[in-house]
């Protein structure tokens, strides 16, 4: 018998608001303990909540670009359990009726395209951070992440396999990224991962029991806990047992999954409509203009970039990985610069600069106006690229013009046939066995030569006629 | 103490006579200590609290706040032993409006833990006494707020009504109590107890004074999306206003056979004075007036099960020390008294998984019910005139063991809070040397006519002496 997993999952995203969900406070990360709270969101007695509009129109883009129906009446809801992180004993969310519900998010799975229903997008507000010091033997409560605002995505259990979980969450992550409501930043807990996975004989249309995997916090992680628990349930149906209902935790550290105690999850959350906030009303204008204001979605770049550009599917995906990387692709096009240049150098060399620089495209300093211009002087022979690299790490670090650089750094492509020739000369008497390797047949190995003199010439020699010197040379006696 | 020389009394009060504050505070302090004591105040101001920080409407005014309405200076205990010695670092938008106005503070109120109650004997901190017998309850739960004016320390108090906490100790204290709309004015730094029904309301020896005082602590504000943006008419001339041409609508299920007939008596005579006044006064039906009690105690415990939550010892308040946070949470939440305890676990029963649809979703019909109740009683008459409660005070202790007996105290004064419309209790009489009240209901936002009319009852008694 064939077996499948049935997975969906629930992501918890921060807005990027400036403020949390129901006060005035700034929702930060990494602040000192404490530092941002007020009445309202450690929960002292008399203080009341009030809706922070920002965090509504994220939510609304945010379940826009998953194609949800917009309830344009939602409510408000208090769901109640006791944690010390949590100020109030209940938290302030989004039960009967969500903002969202009825959407579908497209994805590149296993199977070239996935679809994944969404059951449900709400808004709700996150709780603190229970610190355990071991040392110390107690417990501290940082409350400034209390009543920060998330957005709650439940999908439909449409998911395979963990490896579409994983592509899902990145299409899912991007879309969110490009429409600037969350950093999705998972180490700041921005995103956080709960699955729920069952499996079942392929072509049964019936659930099995299924487990939540909870306590998740990278994609790498939530893949690997679903092949365990899926392996796990897979051994236990084959041996005709049963899986029992339960919640796992996922431990990073050790790679585990551990039962979470059963009094743990045995809440009852006596969900109640919020009385200290109205309805959430929304009209059928805000949600038009918030349609309106969605930038188009990496999917649709995408394919636009290969249709338009030509390019191949590795190159529109890294352009598209991030809107500002496609921004800039974009702008070098608008300036008459080759697509297929352009995607080679932005995806290579610029892609690189800004690792290492740890900027984005709209950040780095080198713009693309710059950028154009160099890549002009490299299509002109008057730089060589590997030059022009050079280049761009002196405008990232000190700007001024192109031009100007290769001019007080030497770096111009060195074309003199009687300097080219030295360098040739003097690497040919360097590797004497690679040269007979070359004249054995082993004609690859010119690449390698062409590097040499490349790197004795600092970059500088015009790698075409190096090539041409090269072969004439190792030819010719 | 018989209602005439109440009325004289209150008469004795001028705005332009006032008397210093400082002198005043001292004066309730000593009364307040010696063997006539009434259990009034939680905790009183200094001195030097009672400078006025502006002038305005109410300057050099002292007035005495309930102590579940919180203040910069003074603690917020809400009557419990869970937030004794609590002190707020943050202030109630009604006090701010207060300070605006040039009042002052002159202490913190006694009351039922956390509102829940209808004699101020669930206080944590002892009972406060009724000023007119001390052998009486004050009612509740804003006692300590209505026997502070009966009691003539001072001529304005706030209170807060979630099933008739202004209304009903007025009544029994023989004083004036008003409930506005919800929404009228904000809970802003008014502590919880069942956040759909809880309005903060006022207390005075006069219409005028109470009708003055929520002039000022009306109105919309940011912190409270549930307050509402509605200009703030002024409510001082309503008092004073002709209620002439007013239909004033009677509700059969308010004046039930079982009803004492000096107590009827006397409120035929307030209907009577009411038509001399100018007023036409018609029999009207609420026909689901028998579900307010027990919708009520639905749907405010189960809100009180949930705004009572944050009571855990881990922020503020009292914390037990235990060997870990369940004996924590348990031993810190075992200083709820009895009451409190009783209609948290009410609530959480009744918003258990399994039963919601059976109370929760069923009393919330039966609200939509008794407000449109109301709503078609308005189209038909200006306001509704009621007994405020079925009963004078009663006796210290008399019902302290009978939560169901007590409940009923409420039973005319809930429906206005399941429906949010507003209510005024002014004094029309005494019975077995007690004052008995009677209740103006108007249809949202009508707080000018309760006004008026209450007005036009009291002045009518006036004219008596």
């Amino acid at each position: 018998m064939n077996w499948e997993a049935v997975i969906g999952v629930e992501v918890h995203l921060r807005l990027k608001t400036e403020h949390k969900l129901f006060c005035r406070d700034r929702a930060v990360f990494g602040a000192a303990p404490n530092t941002h709270i007020c009445p309202v969101c450690i929960g002292l007695p008399g203080a009341l909540p009030v809706l922070n509009a920002h965090a509504v129109e994220l939510a609304l883009q945010t379940a826009l670009a998953f194609g949800c129906r917009i309830n344009l009446d939602s409510t408000w809801a208090r769901k109640s359990y006791f944690y010390p992180d949590l100020p109030k004993g209940y938290q302030i969310t989004q039960f009967e009726k969500p903002i969202a519900t009825d959407g579908r998010v497209i994805f590149s799975s296993s199977e070239d395209k996935g679809l994944v229903g969404i059951r449900r997008v709400h808004i709700e507000e996150d709780a603190g951070k229970l610190l355990h010091d071991k040392a110390l033997g107690a417990s501290a409560i940082d409350f400034n992440r209390a009543g920060t605002a998330l957005v709650e995505i439940v999908t439909e259990p449409d998911l395979r396999t963990p490896e579409d979980v994983r592509s899902f969450l990145g299409e899912l992550k991007q879309t969110v990224e490009y429409i600037g409501a969350s950093d999705c930043n998972m180490e700041e807990g921005n995103l956080r991962v709960d699955a729920n996975v069952s499996v079942r004989p392929v072509g049964s249309l019936e659930l099995g029991n299924k487990t939540e995997i909870k306590n998740v916090n990278s994609f790498s992680g939530i893949e690997k806990a679903l092949s365990l628990e899926i392996r796990r349930q897979l051994s236990l149906m084959k041996e005709g047992g049963l899986v029992n209902q339960k919640t796992l935790l996922w431990d990073d550290h050790r790679s585990e999954l551990r039962e979470m105690r059963s009094k743990e999850e045995s809440n009852d959350y006596r969900y109640f409509p919020e009385p200290d906030l109205h309805p959430l009303v929304l009209s059928q204008g805000q949600v038009t203009a918030a349609l309106d204001s969605l930038p188009e979605l990496p999917r649709d770049r995408r394919y636009r970039f290969k249709k338009t550009y030509e390019l191949k599917d590795y190159d529109a995906d890294v352009l598209t990985q991030t809107a500002t990387t496609a921004d800039y692709f974009e702008d070098l096009v608008g300036i008459n610069v080759d697509p297929k240049v352009a995607a080679k150098w932005v995806t290579g060399p610029l892609q690189a600069l800004m690792n290492q620089h740890r900027e984005d495209a709209q950040s780095i300093p080198v713009r693309p106006e710059i950028m154009g211009e160099l890549i002009r002087l490299v299509e002109r022979g008057v730089v060589s690229e590997s030059a022009a690299k050079t280049v761009m790490v002196i405008l990232a670090e000190d700007g001024g013009s192109p031009s100007d650089i290769i001019e007080a750094r030497g770096l111009a492509q060195e074309r003199d046939l009687g300097q080219l020739t030295d360098w040739v000369t003097e690497v040919l008497a360097k590797y004497p066995e690679e040269v007979s390797r070359y004249r054995d047949g082993e004609l690859k190995i010119l690449g390698y030569l062409v590097g040499q003199v490349m790197n004795s010439s600092g970059g500088a020699a015009d790698p075409k006629i190096v090539r041409n010197l090269l072969i004439d040379y190792l030819n010719d006696s | 103490m018989t209602l005439q020389d109440k009325v004289q009394r209150s008469r004795l009060y001028d705005t332009a006579g006032l008397d210093l504050a400082p002198k005043s505070l001292t004066q309730v302090k000593k009364t307040e200590n010696s063997s006539e004591g009434l259990n009034v105040f939680l905790s009183l101001a200094e001195p030097e609290d009672l400078v006025p920080r502006a002038q305005g409407d109410l300057t050099g005014v002292m007035v005495a706040v309930k102590d579940n309405i919180c203040t910069e200076k003074l603690p917020t205990t809400c009557g419990s032993l869970v937030l004794k010695g609590y002190q707020s670092p943050y202030e109630a938008t009604a006090i701010r409006k207060l300070r605006e106005a040039g009042a002052v503070i002159i202490g913190k109120t006694n009351l039922d833990e956390f509102g829940m109650g209808s004699s101020t004997e669930n206080s944590a901190f002892g009972p406060t006494l009724n000023p007119i017998d001390q052998s009486f309850v004050p009612g509740g739960s804003s006692g300590g707020s209505a026997a502070a004016v009966a009691a003539g320390y001072t001529r304005m108090a706030l209170g807060s009504d979630t099933g008739g906490s202004v209304r009903q100790p007025a009544a029994f204290c023989g004083v004036v109590g008003i409930k506005p709309t919800y929404g009228r004015v904000s809970r802003y730094g008014l502590v919880a107890f069942a956040s759909s029904l809880d309005q903060i309301g006022t207390i005075g020896a006069t219409v005028l004074d109470a009708s003055l005082l929520l002039e000022v602590i009306s109105g919309h504000d940011i912190r409270d999306t549930t307050s509402v943006e509605r200009l703030v008419p002024s409510y001082r001339d309503a008092a004073t206003q002709s209620i002439e041409g007013m239909v004033v609508g009677i509700p059969s299920e308010y004046f039930p056979d079982e009803l004492d007939p000096s107590i009827r008596a006397i409120l035929d005579e307030a209907c009577e004075r009411l038509v001399d006044a100018g007023a036409r006064v018609q029999p009207i039906s609420l026909p689901h007036t028998e579900f307010a009690i027990p919708c009520y105690y639905i749907l405010a415990t189960a809100e009180a099960s949930s705004n009572l939550a944050r009571y855990d010892g881990v922020r503020f308040g009292t914390r037990m020390p235990s060997d870990g946070l369940d004996q924590m949470y348990e031993l810190t939440r075992h200083h709820f008294g009895s009451e409190v305890q009783r209609r948290i676990i009410l609530g959480t029963y009744v918003l258990s998984a399994g039963y919601y649809d059976a109370y929760y979703a069923k009393a919330q019909k039966a609200r939509a019910r008794i407000s449109q109740d109301f709503k078609t009683a308005f189209q038909e008459v200006d306001i509704i005139f009621t007994p405020t409660s079925p009963t004078p005070a009663f006796a210290l202790g008399e019902r302290i063991s009978d939560p169901l007996a007590m409940y009923l105290s409420d039973v005319f004064t809930v429906p206005a809070n399941l429906a949010g419309i507003p209510g005024i209790s002014v004094p029309i009489g005494m019975v077995g040397g007690l004052p008995l009240g009677g209740q103006f209901l108007g249809p949202w936002w009508g707080e000018s006519e309760l006004i008026a009319a209450a007005g036009a009852l009291e002045a009518s008694y006036g004219d008596n002496t």
